[in-house]
């Protein structure tokens, strides 16, 4: 199981900048498409929330992922007073 | 200044307060008291969950009030948008909240909350519509949503830890499942107060002004809640921590700069509460959007599956967590997402299926009705807008509206526009077989949601917990579940997509959180917290 908790980590170390850049290459594309200046800017808006948020998150993800890699999550503490 | 029960806060009241953790400690604290605990926190959290929903629940007409008339599906979107703002800086909200629970105690941290949300639901319902100050109105109410999310982010925590550290260790999930029904009930108050007032009032008023009043009453609420928990004592823990003088001295920093509580914080959020939030806001906020933006179902209709559903399974919160007390929290929450990942795309599409008038024959149909044909002039234009309706009533008990609005043009003659069917009244069995998929639905809620406040208060100490299990639990919920309506909603509007193209993220996420969660997480509960 540790074997698979260390591979499956590089798996979300590599998740996380696919995301972003899926993110991004989305946001491009659907401000690409609209066609009046109000509907554009209702666009930005929505993916500007979008990428403002699951950027860092997927950063997160990665670290999440560096962890399981190093090991991190083999043992897990069974009492909270081991943090 | 007192603590709320009177007793001055100095080394004579912190040494009550430590016999009375010792007491608590030792499993000795009478049932009655914990069930006051229980209620006291619970009716506030229920409040502050109301405030938070009646804003989406009432999505549609509030884009009307604070958008241009014409600004049309983007409108929808843009409230949306607004009402995810506010789900957005939840996690800001508990590392503020959670960080004042941490230093100053978690009484008089979620009783501040409570006045923040209270008092911007009771301003939002006073907001000028956009006909009156025009773009100030989405950007005020943007601002007040804005508080309710922070106010929302230092209360869930707050209210989850306090409970927990009184309940007895092997008891804890039962004990917190109580705070859990509280977002699922401040739901059904909230579509219980917009449907009586909604019926009172009438359609057209309500949609005038009326939809202002489930914001004002909130005001009501909140004192009463305020009197409430100012009778409340502080955290037994938190109190015995404040008396030996180990509280954190910087929550912030213990939580976030220890990579042994990090690793913890990262793992409670991909593992468990990422999946549990989109299947929470799936359940029960998605699916209303869905029968009511995508189905078409009438107003009334959609929030009466919905309460319907919401009645019967929320006793299963309490199920859940009693049962998480036994067999461990995680399979249970596991469980949840892996039948939401299954039966999501069914489930939407039995709404599709039953709801498809398009291809009734005309032996099906009792009666049709058409109403008086009406026009509105275009602003700046000598073009109008003509709407021709007709009721429809089938012989199945069903009734929908035919709805054509066409383009009255001085120069280019009449365009004819698309025949919409809305405004559809189900059949009875109909009516309560979507109870019953909305019941399945919510009953999902209960298995992911019931066990998680005991989950993650387990999993973090004492003097750093109202900071470290509030930051996943938002990011979770208020982040991935609070953006299913939008992100969905989103999705769907894509050229290609179809109504269901929406439930790939929610169900994306779930599947990502249940191999993280069942591959990471330990099934073990941490039986002492008071560490």
């Amino acid at each position: 199981m540790n074997t698979l908790k260390k591979f499956l980590g590089l798996v979300w170390m590599v998740l996380g900048p696919l995301a972003m850049t899926f993110l991004f290459l989305q946001a491009i594309d659907k401000v690409g498409l609209t066609h009046t200046d109000i509907e554009r800017t209702n666009t930005m808006l929505q993916w500007g929330i979008i990428l403002f948020i699951f950027l860092p998150i997927s950063l997160g993800l990665m670290i999440f992922g560096f962890y399981a890699w190093k090991g991190e999550y083999d043992h897990l503490p069974e009492r909270s007073e081991g943090l | 200044m007192t603590n709320g029960t009177g007793c001055q806060l100095s080394f004579k009241c912190l040494s009550w307060e430590t016999k009375y953790s010792k007491s608590l400690m030792s499993d000795t604290l009478p049932r009655n008291n914990i069930f006051k605990v229980i209620g006291a926190s619970s009716l506030g959290t229920l409040i502050e969950w109301y405030d938070f929903y009646i804003f989406g629940s009432l999505a549609v007409i509030i884009g009307h009030q604070l958008f241009p008339e014409d600004a049309g599906a983007s409108a929808l979107i843009n409230t949306l948008a607004i009402f995810a703002a506010g789900f957005i800086v939840r996690p800001f909200g508990a590392l503020v909240f959670g960080r004042l629970g941490d230093l100053i105690g978690r009484k008089y941290t979620f009783l501040l909350t409570l006045v923040l949300m209270g008092g911007s639901t009771f301003f939002i319902g006073l907001i000028p519509s956009y006909k009156s100050i025009g773009y100030a109105a989405p950007i005020l109410v943007l601002i007040l949503r804005l508080i309710q999310g922070l106010a929302l982010g230092g209360e869930y925590g707050g209210a989850a830890t306090y409970v927990a550290e009184h309940a007895p260790e092997n008891k804890r999930g039962f004990f917190t499942s109580w705070i859990q029904t509280t977002a699922t009930l401040g739901l059904f108050l909230s579509l219980g107060i917009i449907v009586i007032t909604k019926n009172i009032l009438g359609a057209e008023t309500f949609g005038d002004w009326g939809w202002r009043i489930p914001f004002l009453l909130s005001i009501v609420l909140v004192v009463v809640s305020i009197y409430i928990r100012m009778k409340m004592h502080e955290s037994p823990m938190f109190s015995k921590l404040k008396a030996e003088g180990n509280v954190s001295k910087n929550p912030l920093k213990e939580s976030f700069n220890n990579k042994a509580n990090f690793k913890m914080v990262l793992l409670a959020l991909f593992g468990a509460t990422m999946g549990q939030g989109v299947i929470w806001y799936t359940g029960q906020f998605y699916a209303q959007s869905f029968l009511e933006n995508t189905c078409k179902l009438d107003f009334n209709d959609s929030r009466y599956i919905l309460l319907w559903g919401i009645a019967f399974a929320t006793p299963f919160f309490v199920v859940f967590g009693a049962w998480s007390d036994k067999v461990g929290r995680k399979w249970i929450m596991l469980s949840g997402m892996l039948l939401g990942i299954l039966f999501y795309r069914p489930i939407y599409q039995l709404f599709l299926d039953d709801t498809d008038y398009t291809k009734i024959e005309q032996a099906d149909i009792l009666s049709a009705t058409p109403a008086p044909v009406s026009s509105v002039l275009i602003a700046n234009s000598t073009d109008s807008l003509r709407t021709v309706s007709t009721k429809v009533m089938l012989r199945s008990g069903a009734s929908f509206n035919k709805v054509q609005i066409d383009t009255v043009s001085a120069t280019k003659g009449i365009l004819l526009g698309k025949e919409v069917i809305k405004d559809k009244v189900l059949p009875t069995p109909v009516f309560w077989k979507f109870v019953g998929l909305i019941f399945f639905q919510i009953l999902l809620v209960t298995m992911v949601y019931g066990p998680i406040a005991a989950f993650l208060v387990e999993l973090f100490p004492t003097k750093i917990r109202y900071t470290s299990m509030s930051l996943p639990y938002h990011i979770g919920n208020g982040v991935f579940g609070g953006l299913v309506p939008f992100i969905a909603t989103l999705i769907a509007s894509f050229s290609g997509s179809t109504p269901l193209s929406g439930l790939w993220y929610p169900i994306g996420i779930a599947a990502l959180s249940l191999v993280i969660g069942t591959i990471y997480l330990s099934n073990k509960r941490d039986e002492n917290i008071n560490d």
